[in-house]
């Protein structure tokens, strides 16, 4: 990947190169934007697995970042659209409000963690525990997960188009999986659910909006909670 | 006349004591653990088995009402760019809304505030009732992540990264059906009335690598204004301390056995973890060692009490101490006037625990709109300010008597302890005696 792109020079993004300024003056000037700011389109070179980058942005801004990053790129992102030009380690998107984060290459662990809201995009694979305890964000991965992906999820939804690892789901609550190649295994209380119409248009939507056209929703299974650990009960407690 | 065998005195069993034969007999009728709110409720070494020896000849003392003893703490110096001032070293300990009613937490940030001190969220995220009457909150940034958001983390004061809490290290929180109300519900993004277990370990780090760039994260997110804090449970107080301390931790928080939680099993509560008074000395020897006493701040929390447990945990090297279930009796919490409701509720007032039934008769930790009406918010926090004002009077006339003109400059060398036990905790002298077990000889 090159290091620099004069197609986006010439477009008058505002680029920071991270070989010659610092992480912090890249997140200090991208809080300091207020709301109808010009500088709508930020461009990120010689990301070179820095962590934290562009976290905690809350302004409707692009956001390019040339490379591979380290842990919590888009942490917290409340608004802006991030596109990895590269790989992200663990916790991408990690708690995202708002907002957009598309990965051209593989997450690590924790893809999307605790996520309340925006669309995530992984366009390689996803590793494990992709969307755990994920909080009303969508996930769409174009190739595999890892196990124990979307753990104590509480709501959202996870689109998988290839393969997802064991214990998918455990202890879920109400988000929504769906999971186009096949399962290794369930976690506790994950059950697969039947596919009604508004869930084929819900996926369809979510499709649309990850910009993925040669798939259709009726090659997904659903999963979700069989809802039976949601009270204690004594004699549910092999399943934990 | 028979002769008649002198009779046996019924002997109960001090192994099967009654408790613990109410505990079987409850567990097989009804299959299921205890839970319970509350920290440890067993006797442990305490500060209770510390004294203060006072000024004598060759220390003299300051003059109670006339002369300055200083009481103010700054927490955060090391990196945050907006560290926290307080004017008394006791903080009010997270207890989350969920647990805990919302005029409950409003009173905490109404008695704080009055008291030039901070208060501290919880598993429940931030309210409205407590930011808007707290001058100073600290954030907690909890496992289950509930309700956490951008704009909460950056109206905070301080970041608390919680990893664990003395009541249970190792353990989620808990907030059974009957308190998740709508409101509850939705700020944790939960279906009503669902018994809630928190996750027990952060979803998108483990171990000490890995909680250093969690920590950059957050500093990076609120611009490097806002102390970060690590709390853990009184598990391993010197390699907890000193592996927050070795992530950046600008507050280390460690909270002992004793302090409270809104509910968890019964039998975690009172067998795991570390009784307070013995993690304090390893908590502030690995500051110590690392060069960073006083540079890093530490809280102890977990059973106390009264201005004498304020003064002995700074005479061991604390920076600051906090107070959960203490703050929660100020506001009225297990109050002998509701005794008949706590009766009916099979219990007694001082004893009623059951925190996650949501019945409390004192309105504290409840969601029941009728009950919660029983706190009012002034005035709780006007007890609670009251509260604070003794502890910190009570404090000052201790330190004033071993001639200290700050609550920060108390030393382990003002204090003996009046057990074996304690005094190898706190490491300080057997009364009477120079042996500090342990550390010499007899």
């Amino acid at each position: 990947m090159p290091a620099t792109s004069k197609a986006t020079r010439e477009s008058h993004a505002r680029v920071f190169d991270l070989d010659v300024q610092s992480l912090r003056e890249l997140n200090q000037a991208l809080h300091q934007l207020t709301a109808g700011s010009n500088e709508t389109a930020w461009e990120v070179l010689n990301p070179k697995g820095n962590h934290s980058v562009a976290v905690g942005v809350d302004q409707p801004v692009s956001i390019d970042v040339r490379g591979s990053v380290g842990y919590y790129c888009g942490g917290m992102n409340s608004g802006s659209a991030i596109t990895v030009h590269g790989s992200a380690g663990p916790g991408v998107g990690e708690n995202m409000m708002a907002g957009s984060i598309t990965v051209k290459g593989d997450a690590s662990q924790y893809a999307g963690a605790t996520g309340k809201g925006g669309l995530l995009v992984i366009e390689g694979n996803a590793s494990s525990r992709c969307g755990i305890s994920m909080k009303g964000i969508d996930i769409v991965v174009h190739g595999n997960i890892g196990h124990m992906s979307a753990f104590m999820a509480q709501s959202g939804n996870l689109v998988v188009l290839g393969d997802a690892g064991d214990a998918l789901g455990d202890s879920i609550y109400e988000a929504r999986l769906f999971v186009r190649g096949k399962v290794d295994s369930l976690g506790a209380d994950c059950i697969a659910k039947e596919m009604r119409p508004e869930h084929l248009e819900l996926l369809q939507g979510l499709l649309d909006r990850a910009g993925v056209t040669d798939v259709k929703p009726s090659e997904f299974k659903r999963y979700g909670s069989a809802r039976t650990l949601y009270n204690f009960n004594i004699d549910n407690a092999d399943a934990y | 006349m028979t002769y008649r065998n002198p009779p046996t005195t019924p002997r109960k069993s001090a192994t099967f004591d009654d408790y613990t034969l109410s505990e079987i007999r409850r567990a097989a009728a009804t299959g299921i653990y205890d839970i319970r709110g509350a920290g440890a409720k067993r006797k442990l070494p305490h500060f209770d088995d510390l004294l203060f020896l006072g000024a004598s000849i060759s220390r003299y003392p300051l003059e109670g009402y006339r002369e300055r003893c200083d009481t103010s703490v700054v927490l955060g110096s090391r990196h945050a760019k907006k560290p926290i001032e307080l004017k008394i070293p006791i903080t009010i300990a997270g207890m989350s809304f969920g647990s805990l009613s919302g005029p409950a937490k409003e009173a905490l940030g109404r008695g704080a505030t009055l008291s030039g001190t901070s208060t501290t969220t919880g598993d429940g995220g931030m309210t409205e009732e407590e930011r808007g009457h707290s001058k100073q909150l600290v954030y907690q940034y909890l496992p289950s992540r509930y309700g956490m958001n951008l704009r909460d983390l950056r109206r905070a004061d301080a970041i608390e990264v919680v990893v664990g809490q003395g009541a249970k290290p190792g353990g989620g929180g808990m907030l059974l059906g009957q308190k998740i109300s709508d409101r509850v519900a939705e700020m944790r993004t939960l279906p009503k009335g669902i018994d809630q277990r928190s996750a027990s370990r952060h979803p998108d780090w483990t171990g000490p690598d890995d909680l250093e760039i969690k920590i950059l994260e957050l500093r990076e997110i609120t611009d490097w204004e806002k102390p970060i804090y690590v709390k853990v449970g009184g598990a391993r107080p010197y390699y907890d301390t000193a592996l927050a301390v070795k992530a950046g931790a600008d507050v280390v928080v460690v909270d002992g056995m004793q302090g409270g939680t809104a509910a968890t099993q019964e039998v975690f509560i009172e067998n795991v973890g570390q009784p307070t008074l013995a993690c304090i000395r390893p908590a502030v020897q690995a500051l110590q060692d690392l060069g960073m006493h006083r540079k890093v701040q530490l809280i102890v929390s977990g059973g106390i009490r009264n201005g004498a447990d304020v003064a002995k945990a700074l005479a061991l090297g604390v920076d600051a101490v906090s107070i959960g279930t203490a703050a929660l009796v100020a506001l009225g919490d297990n109050d002998p006037r509701w005794e008949a409701e706590y009766n009916e509720l099979g219990t007694t007032s001082g004893a009623y625990d059951d925190w996650h039934e949501g019945k409390d008769p004192a309105g504290i930790t409840t969601q029941d709109p009728e009950l919660m009406k029983r706190v009012d918010p002034i005035a709780a926090g006007r007890r609670l300010a009251n509260y604070l004002k003794v502890m910190t009077l009570e404090a000052q006339t201790i330190a004033r008597a071993c001639g200290k003109n700050s609550l920060h400059n108390l030393e382990p060398e003002d204090l003996v302890a009046l057990t074996i036990e304690a005094a190898a905790m706190a490491g300080v002298p057997l009364a009477g005696t120079n042996w500090i077990p342990g550390k010499n000889t007899f």
